[in-house]
């Protein structure tokens, strides 16, 4: 829709562009922005014209731009070495949006929302990635994106700061991973978004999504029991409450599907 | 910036906050649709660089220097493009609104040359972006199949064949313009201050700072409209619903009710002015719930009222309409009977979600004449209601819609057109209002909620002693469609059955939250599935087959259809009768396949699956009571040539197909020889409109006896002429053959001059139609999610006009019900819609609805035109309950709430 308080758009070509006046947001694809009114927004400073390479593989992982859109990174082809791949076309596909809006929306965009539901939370926090953060002063610092968003529609993002890359360990691309996820409909926005991780050391890393106010994480040094496994997502006490589902049916189907891809990785 | 659209190059600036879909709209490309502006619905895809996108989430200024395609651009009706000629020929579309966006979807993941899906198997996921809340989507798989569903017929012999909708070829290539699909030079453009209160007295109101703002034209307050109160529903007569109205009112009743109005050079800056309106409320006590509304102590909303002006029945109780009697002795039958079962059952708030919303344009005519086009069911009555408010008279007025982007009913209310009639005498120059999707789900009328009692007694035998159901409605702050919605709810369904004690207690209340007003079905859907829930409750007590208590119980021909009480003056006659073929054609079906598990789809397998059958009734009025009245003219002023002048607005009812069909089978002429000029207070004499599913058995009807006239008039020329008796002639495409050779057509209007002929209908007598739904289901007892095995509807439509039409209003009001019986609740906290965007209100997509086998009853109408009966919105009313017994069937437990979501289905099995 129209951002009608919107009064300026200016891209950003180098990183001093990202000095931000009052008002000012940046926008990456812009597909979430412009899908409400922003009556707080009067500038908008795009992201796209930064020329970031969507998409790095180096030595220690994969750097995926914050500016990577979603159909981008589902394309992404696999390395050898990397079982963790099919994680990240599941996340792609468990976006609420179609695959028109893959082609827009952006990895950071989807992360810096902090939408239960947003399955880039999802992915990157299953696989203990790091958001490359570029402070106001020049610098940048690095938050694990599972801390990085605190609630809903929150993140610890300080005023001026912006994401600039999500970084994922060689280790968890080397993991194997197990997916589950449910709404209340089909293909609707998801309820409960559940990955098991498990390393190549044998340990595991459960995260959940989508049925939290934040992602919420379970490290366990070896496979865990059915047993194990339910009473770890007991410890949690506050399901997200909306229009996606009630939090007492989301504690349960989390606990469920938590249950299964512990059951997948065993096998 | 520069870029192309459709191989043309474009000069433009965007606004910085623009978006790509207002940027093409701007240049004229009106094929780029508006469903939900948000990036859910998908009406407005576009192809930038050849990669389909939701041009309304896409930033305007990003296009320079790329290259666009819209749907027009993709293939012209003499030249389109190969998925374009399959939607056409599959008849993959009903109002059209969405079809754009569909296309060019579509052609981004089918075979070029074919049009035909490359991986069938991913459609659901590809097409998650696209909405349409008309077809139910089966016509669109087909069309992706490369399925033919619509033919030609010979010249006289369209009736009863899938003939294509006269539109096709322009709608889905993007040629057919909708409500706003037009150029107006120096439209000025209206918003609503809305009340932050749900109730409250307001105070005073400083419009200074907004009028002060450069480009505002006007801010009209209460204290700038006429002293009239009205209703926002519309009926025949204008004394069906509650005076409770005012277009500004200095007492706002719900959150988000206009508090004023800001005209404006631009939507944004009249946006902008609406903010800087200073209003002073005091804020007064409010009430949200239906049952609290009408006890003792409750916040009067419209204490200021009375029953006799303002036709409230009891403003005292919040309660604006009521219906409370009894037919025999109920509580001694009860007490007598061998089997009792009782329940309480309620409904969610749903939304119509038409996918092009409430919107009108308005301005003076040359000859100073209030003009407004308008996108809704009603025109002629929103002309007369607006020469009621404003004290014209009928010629000074003028309002008419183009094709309409869907209705459902919400489009039968009176919600944009005072605000502009207002705007534009005030000012003098055009103004438009259009809704928001987030207006659409806050201050548009919803479907009623409706808590149900219901209690069955009955004999050993089966056979109803005792039916007795108590209702209670929330219409919300306003009183539209209260009464009508009530009275008709327990109406059919009630009558439905042969009881010889009956009681019915219901009563319309009065709340803070939004007005509830008409919905598909009209108060059917609501109660249906209260009663056939309760009679499968009876059926499974009395270990009777469900099918088998339908046929013991239901009114068969020579029996009266009571509810509570005596029903002397009534219209509604069996002109035919079909629902002892329905229940067979249902039964037959569910044998077809075996036990509870449905062989037609994959079974989901697992220990924790359950398996279910189920199945309810439905029964309709064919025609609103109390008139429904309608003028039509059919002309030639052209040799072979027909013009139809009839009020129906076309909104996906298929009743321009219909039409066309009785006036070519009428004129011995081809289908592309009828011109249907419609929906306009100036091209037709009168029509109440297109709501009740009136559109084929009244207007049509008309159509056809018009047409009939028409025809008896140019053989009679014939005759004369030849000099032969008018039973030797037959009027044929071009020509009246006679024994004496054929006289062409364009002799006999060299002779005659135009021919005309008119006609007449007032809706009654009324017949009944008839739905059976059944359905088998899996529900997986972990996640609560309900899985359709098996979904088969048998109609009784009478004799069927245009299969494939009717198949698609079977398939949209299955796909629209499920979507109500399985997903769509609109949240409210505080009388505050929570729920206001398409992704948090779930309408039904491609993934949710599976085909539904569908099969015709074989009967003749005595009193629709040739046989028929209407069909649009009846299909709906069986689904929830059909779905409910079904579930119940599986899990051993019943839900008694709707939407049946995987929540609270989980929640039945973990108490």
């Amino acid at each position: 829709m129209d951002l009608t308080t919107v009064t300026s758009l200016r891209p950003a070509r180098a990183r001093a562009d990202l000095v931000l006046a009052p008002g000012e947001s940046v926008m990456g694809g812009g597909s979430w922005l412009f899908s409400e009114p922003q009556l707080e927004v009067s500038g908008l400073v795009d992201l796209m014209d930064l020329g970031w390479p969507p998409i790095t593989v180096t030595p220690d992982g994969l750097e995926i731009a914050a500016t990577c859109t979603i159909a981008e990174l589902r394309a992404m082809e696999a390395q050898p070495t990397w079982h963790a791949h099919p994680l990240f076309a599941q996340c792609c596909s468990a976006l609420l949006g179609s695959f028109k809006v893959w082609n827009v929306a952006t990895v950071g965009g989807n992360i810096c929302l902090a939408l239960p539901a947003g399955p880039m939370t999802s992915m990157a926090s299953a696989l203990d990635a790091v958001a490359v953060i570029w402070t106001p002063d020049g610098s940048e610092r690095e938050v694990p994106v599972a801390h990085l968003v605190l609630d809903v529609r929150t993140t610890g993002l300080a005023p001026g700061e912006v994401v600039r890359s999500i970084r994922v360990p060689q280790a968890s691309l080397e993991a194997t991973t197990a997916f589950r996820q449910i709404a209340l409909s089909p293909l609707g926005r998801s309820a409960a978004l559940v990955i098991a991780r498990r390393n190549v050391d044998g340990s595991v890393v459960l995260t959940v999504t989508a049925s939290t106010t934040h992602p919420v994480q379970w490290r366990f040094a070896a496979l865990p029991s059915a047993d194990e496994v339910t009473a770890a997502i007991e410890t949690h006490t506050h399901w997200y409450d909306d229009a996606h589902g009630a939090p007492d049916w989301r504690a349960s189907i989390t606990a469920e599907l938590a249950r299964q891809v512990v059951a997948e990785l065993a096998v | 910036m520069r870029f192309s659209v459709n191989g043309q190059s474009v000069d433009a600036s965007a606004a910085p906050g623009q978006c790509l879909r207002t940027l093409l709209r701007d240049h004229e490309h009106y094929e780029v649709k508006k469903g939900c502006d948000a990036g859910d619905c998908g009406a407005c895809t576009v192809l930038v660089e050849g990669s389909p996108v939701h041009s309304c989430i896409y930033p305007a200024a990003r296009i320079d220097g790329k290259a666009v395609t819209t749907v027009s651009g993709l293939g012209t009706p003499e030249a389109p493009h190969p998925v374009q000629a399959n939607f056409a020929a599959a008849g993959a579309f009903q109002c059209g609104f969405c079809t754009a966006g569909m296309v060019v979807t579509a052609s981004a993941v089918t075979d070029p040359s074919t049009g035909v899906a490359t991986m069938p198997d991913q459609l659901a996921s590809q097409f998650k972006g696209n909405l349409c809340r008309c077809t139910g989507y089966r016509s669109i798989r087909d069309a992706l199949a490369g399925t033919v569903n619509t033919c030609d017929a010979p010249a006289g012999q369209a009736f009863g064949v899938s003939v294509p909708a006269p539109a096709g070829k322009r709608i889905v290539t993007g040629r057919e313009p909708y409500t706003l699909d037009f150029t107006t030079r120096s439209v000025l453009h209206l918003a609503i201050v809305g009340s932050p209160h749900a109730h409250a007295r307001i105070m005073a109101i400083d419009a200074s700072r907004a009028e002060a703002l450069a480009g505002v034209r006007a801010v009209f307050t209460h204290r700038d409209v006429p002293d009239v109160l009205f209703s926002t529903a519309r009926h025949e007569s204008r004394l069906d619903d509650p005076d409770d109205t005012r277009i500004l009112d200095p007492i706002v009743r719900f959150r988000g009710q206009r508090v004023a109005a800001v005209v404006a050079d631009t939507l944004a800056i009249a946006q902008e002015a609406c903010r800087l309106v200073e209003v002073t409320y005091d804020e007064l006590p409010s009430v949200f719930d239906a049952h609290a509304a009408r006890s003792p102590g409750a916040p009067l909303l419209h204490g200021d009222k009375n029953a006799d002006t303002h036709r409230v029945v009891d403003p005292e109780r919040n309660v604006v309409a009521e219906t409370h009697g009894e037919i025999g002795d109920v509580d001694a039958a009860l007490n007598a009977a061998t089997a009792v079962v009782s329940g309480t059952w309620t409904t969610a708030r749903v939304s119509h979600v038409a996918l092009e919303t409430h919107a009108a344009r308005g301005w003076l005519d040359d000859a100073g004449r209030l003009t407004i086009r308008t996108s809704s069911q009603i025109p002629f009555l929103v002309r007369d209601e607006l020469c009621h408010i404003f004290g014209l008279d009928q010629e000074s007025v003028r309002v008419f819609t183009a094709r309409v982007g869907g209705g459902f009913g919400g489009k039968q209310e009176l919600l944009t057109e005072d605000l502009v009639a207002l705007a534009v005498l005030r000012t003098g120059l055009p103004v438009q209002y259009e809704f928001t999707r987030e207006d659409e789900f806050s201050i548009a009328p919803c479907r009623h909620p409706m808590t149900i009692d219901v209690t069955l007694g009955a004999g050993a035998d089966g056979v109803l002693t005792a039916l007795d159901v108590d209702v209670l409605t929330d219409t919300g702050a306003y009183g539209n469609h209260a009464a009508g919605v009530m009275f008709h709810g327990c109406h059919e369904s009630v009558a439905l059955y042969r009881c010889a004690n009956k009681r019915v207690n219901a009563e319309a209340v009065y709340t803070n939250n939004l007005p509830s007003g008409a919905f598909r079905g009209y108060g059917l859907g609501q109660i249906i599935f209260a009663i056939e829930s309760a009679m499968d409750d009876l059926a499974r007590e009395l270990q009777i087959d469900p099918v088998e208590l339908r046929r013991r119980n239901v009114v068969v021909p020579g029996d009266p259809m009571l509810v509570n009480g005596p029903d002397h003056d009534s219209d509604l006659q069996y002109g035919s009768y079909g629902l002892d073929q329905c229940l067979d054609l249902v039964d037959k079906a569910l044998a077809r396949t075996s036990g509870n598990m449905g062989d037609d789809v994959a079974l989901p397998s697992g220990p924790q699956w359950r398996f279910g059958t189920g199945m309810a009734t439905a029964m309709i009025a064919t025609i609103p009571p109390r008139g429904h009245f309608t003028e039509v003219s059919v002309r030639t002023d052209e040799p072979g040539v027909y013009t139809v002048g009839v009020g129906t607005a076309e909104f996906g009812n298929g009743t321009t197909t219909v039409h066309t069909q009785f006036a070519a089978s009428a004129l011995g002429t081809d289908v592309s020889h009828i011109r249907i000029e419609q929906s306009d207070t100036d091209k037709a004499s009168y029509d109440t409109g297109a709501f009740g599913s009136a559109g084929s058995v009244v207007a049509g009807k008309a159509v056809l006896l018009a047409a009939e006239r028409l025809r008896d008039q140019i053989v009679a020329a014939a005759a004369t002429m030849a000099g032969v008796d008018v039973t030797e002639c037959l009027l044929q495409p071009d020509a009246v053959a006679t024994p004496a050779g054929p006289i062409p057509l364009a002799d006999i209007l060299h002779a005659y001059g135009p021919l005309s002929a008119d006609a007449k209908g007032d809706g009654s007598p009324r017949s009944v139609a008839f739905n059976v739904h059944a359905f088998k289901v899996a529900v997986d007892t972990v996640t609560g999610e309900v899985q359709i095995l098996q979904s088969v509807q048998a109609v009784d439509a009478g004799v069927i006009i245009n299969p494939e039409q009717l198949r698609g209003q079977v398939e949209g009001g299955t796909a629209q019900a499920i979507g109500g019986a399985l997903y769509e609740e609109m949240h409210l906290d505080q009388g505050t819609v929570t729920t206001r965007t398409l992704r948090n209100y779930h309408v039904p997509q491609w993934a949710d609805v599976p085909d539904t086998e569908i099969y015709f009853a074989d009967t003749v109408d005595a009193l629709g035109p040739r046989g028929a009966k209407s069909m649009s919105e009846a299909p709906y009313n069986p689904i929830a309950p059909a779905l409910a017994n079904a579930i119940r069937d599986a899990i051993g437990v019943r839900p008694y709430e709707l939407p049946m979501s995987r929540d609270r289905i989980w929640r039945l099995l973990h108490p």
